[in-house]
């Protein structure tokens, strides 16, 4: 198991680079000159050979590479462009509201998913199944965008019930921020709820095929027990990886419904880092996301091999 | 053995399941019994019904679409009319089950000692550790060494045929009236499959259990079987003792069953041959006869309209055709018998075959 354990974080700290290579060579893709881009109408050719050689850009690529990962590993990620503010100071600031929120849609997502997903599957081919199946179907095919408007408009302009938009830390005041993050939490989970529904319905319907579900009937086992200790424990093991990756993409994903929700998080932070060619940010972003996807992929798995007494020992 | 009073008495088993294609009538009333002590074998080609007849009796397939009507009588209780809950206490306890794939039988993700006491402790109100100690004794008794230090295994740690003996620990652990053996050693290498026969067999000599052997491998009827069930299409077409059987079958499915085998240490090199044609789909049976549009031996209109019924040919064997199979042409197809398939203890183990067979002539 501890071997295991090494060989997936080596693995995760490989990708991490591999990221890192491709998020350097963002900034050198792009056309354009970012630090002419910066200084825009103010340009001057003295500020800017000052500018560049400060920014090491005059530098040849590799060694550009090997300074930015280092101060990036002791957390340097450098200063944003546009307001000179440290880049990992922005991103501390916008990754709370982020996983929160990404957090709340996986928890809808999955609250929503797993009841709809196993009585589906119970109940195949009844109506329950068929209800389950064009939600998932509508669920899936709709674009978030349009339930938060959706959302938007009954719940805030309508009924007056939650406040339209915008982000308060629990930490400010945890009423308010309960409020605020009902509506996009909702509209995100949704979605993920529709994917995961699929998902679940048909890993439990390929568990309960198994021979092994079979032979624990054939013992006489309640069927009540044989669903939660044979199906459901085969199951799991899809849908927790599932799950996982879900968070992930939401982490990364939920641009959509940040900006619709003016929802300040890493999302709306990359978009507007993006629109401002602002690529300190945008690289200190992508950065940070996909080490949080790789981190999440990462725990999925340790806990797979918990689940699966296979997969640690192969 | 015959003269006991049958442990499970099977009458006019019918199974359908209703398709998109209309009903598929998959066991035709079938109807057998099984002393204790005694083996049955019921073969057949994949399809022929025979896994679900049997299947059937605890009602293990889906139902709807699946519809159970005949009786099954198990002792004096007819499983057939009871409720999902009343047959729990059926299952496991007084009709074991072991099915094939010893691969795929087994969760992989419980420990073996899980697999092998979560019934006991539900049907026979054993502790954990009274469990336990069970568990250690059956797979004991199954051969597995070092017993106790493997119950906290998990499948994956076992070979092919350990899952398989794993299996039958469980289809025993509850001392079953009746075992239901579902080509339990088809997915075994030749060597394990003799092993895994023989341990049945002793078992049953033990335990005075009645053991119904699906399967399509005759090698397996000839060391294992006392009486033998031929099933074709959902119907039992010939069913006699396993000598009989081999030495002078009677419906022309079986003969053709029989000269489809190769013969071992055959010189003149005999061609195979197959019976020309597949098998019905349960959905469209035949009228008539269902095996009359591949018979080798088919008569007349008759075999095409009328549904022959099982008649007696000698005593204790029957077959469901209106022609039986002439004497001098039977005999030729079971010289394919004498030397039977490898992995049979005909081969492997003579001194068993001569076990299996006593009590019966």
């Amino acid at each position: 198991m501890s071997g295991y354990v090494l060989r997936r974080v080596g693995q995760s700290l490989l990708a991490l680079l591999g990221v890192s290579i491709v998020v350097f060579a963002l900034m050198h893709l792009v056309p354009g000159d970012p630090i002419r881009t910066a200084l825009g109408t103010r340009f001057d050719q003295d500020v800017y050979e000052v500018l560049l050689a400060r920014s090491g850009l005059d530098q040849p690529i590799p060694i550009q590479y090997v300074d930015w990962l280092t101060s990036a590993l002791v957390g340097d990620l450098g200063v944003s462009f546009r307001t000179g503010q440290p880049v990992s100071d922005a991103l501390m600031q916008r990754l709370p509201a982020t996983a929160l929120l990404a957090v709340a849609a996986l928890l809808v997502g999955i609250v929503i998913a797993l009841p709809a997903g196993i009585v589906s599957a119970v109940r195949q081919g009844k109506p329950v199944d068929y209800a389950a199946n064009g939600f998932a179907q509508v669920g899936v095919s709709v674009p978030d965008f349009w339930y938060g408007i959706l959302l938007i408009l009954v719940f805030a302009q309508i009924l007056g019930w939650l406040p339209p938009s915008g982000y308060t830390s629990p930490l400010d005041d945890p009423v308010d921020a309960l409020r605020r993050l009902i509506l996009p939490a909702v509209t995100a989970g949704v979605v993920t709820g529709a994917i995961l529904t699929r998902f679940v319905r048909s890993s439990v319907l390929e568990a309960m095929s198994a021979d092994h579900v079979r032979l624990a009937r054939a013992k006489g086992m309640p069927s009540g027990y044989v669903l939660r200790h044979h199906v459901l424990r085969n199951a799991w093991i899809p849908i927790i990886t599932v799950s996982g990756l879900q968070l992930g993409t939401l982490l990364g994903g939920i641009v959509v419904v940040e900006v619709v929700f003016a929802w300040n998080g890493l999302g709306r932070l990359a978009l507007d880092a993006v629109v401002r060619r602002d690529y300190p940010v945008l690289q200190g972003a992508v950065l940070l996301i996909a080490g949080v996807f790789l981190l999440i992929n990462l725990l999925v798995d340790l806990v797979y091999a918990k689940l699966d007494p296979r997969i640690a020992a192969s | 053995m015959m003269s006991e009073a049958p442990v499970l008495s099977v009458r006019d088993l019918e199974v359908s399941f209703a398709t998109k294609r209309g009903v598929a009538r998959v066991v035709r009333g079938v109807s057998y019994e099984v002393a204790a002590g005694e083996t049955l074998a019921i073969v057949g080609e994949s399809g022929s019904g025979k896994s679900v007849s049997t299947l059937a009796l605890t009602k293990l397939i889906p139902i709807p679409p699946g519809r159970v009507t005949g009786q099954a009588l198990l002792g004096d209780d007819d499983l057939v009319p009871l409720s999902e809950r009343q047959l729990l206490e059926y299952r496991g306890t007084r009709v074991g089950y072991v099915f094939q794939d010893p691969m795929t039988s087994l969760n992989p993700v419980h420990t073996i000692g899980r697999q092998l006491t979560e019934h006991t402790r539900y049907h026979l109100g054993l502790s954990e550790s009274q469990a336990r100690e069970r568990a250690v004794e059956l797979l004991e008794q199954v051969g597995i060494p070092a017993a106790e230090s493997r119950l906290d295994d998990h499948p994956h740690q076992f070979s092919g045929g350990m899952r398989q003996r794993v299996v039958i620990a469980i289809g025993l652990a509850c001392d079953p009236d009746v075992l239901i053996a579902d080509e339990a050693t088809t997915a075994l290498d030749v060597t394990t499959q003799a092993q895994i026969l023989d341990l049945v067999r002793r078992l049953q000599r033990e335990r005075g259990m009645a053991v119904v052997w699906i399967t399509h491998d005759l090698g397996v009827v000839a060391g294992i079987a006392d009486r033998v069930l031929v099933m074709y299409a959902g119907e039992v077409v010939e069913q006699a003792g396993v000598d009989t059987l081999f030495d002078l079958p009677r419906h022309p499915y079986t003969v053709g069953l029989l000269e489809s085998l190769p013969v071992l240490g055959d010189l003149e090199r005999r061609d195979l041959t197959a019976i020309p044609g597949l098998p019905p789909p349960p959905t469209h049976l035949p009228e008539g006869c269902a095996f009359h549009p591949r018979c080798a031996f088919r008569h007349d209109e008759r075999c095409a309209t009328e549904r022959p019924p099982l008649t007696e040919v000698a005593p204790g064997h029957s077959i469901r055709s209106f022609y039986a199979v002439p004497e001098e042409a039977a005999r030729a197809a079971s010289t394919a018998a004498r030397l039977p398939e490898p992995g049979s203890d005909r081969t492997t183990d003579p001194e068993g075959r001569d076990d299996a067979r006593s009590g019966r002539t």
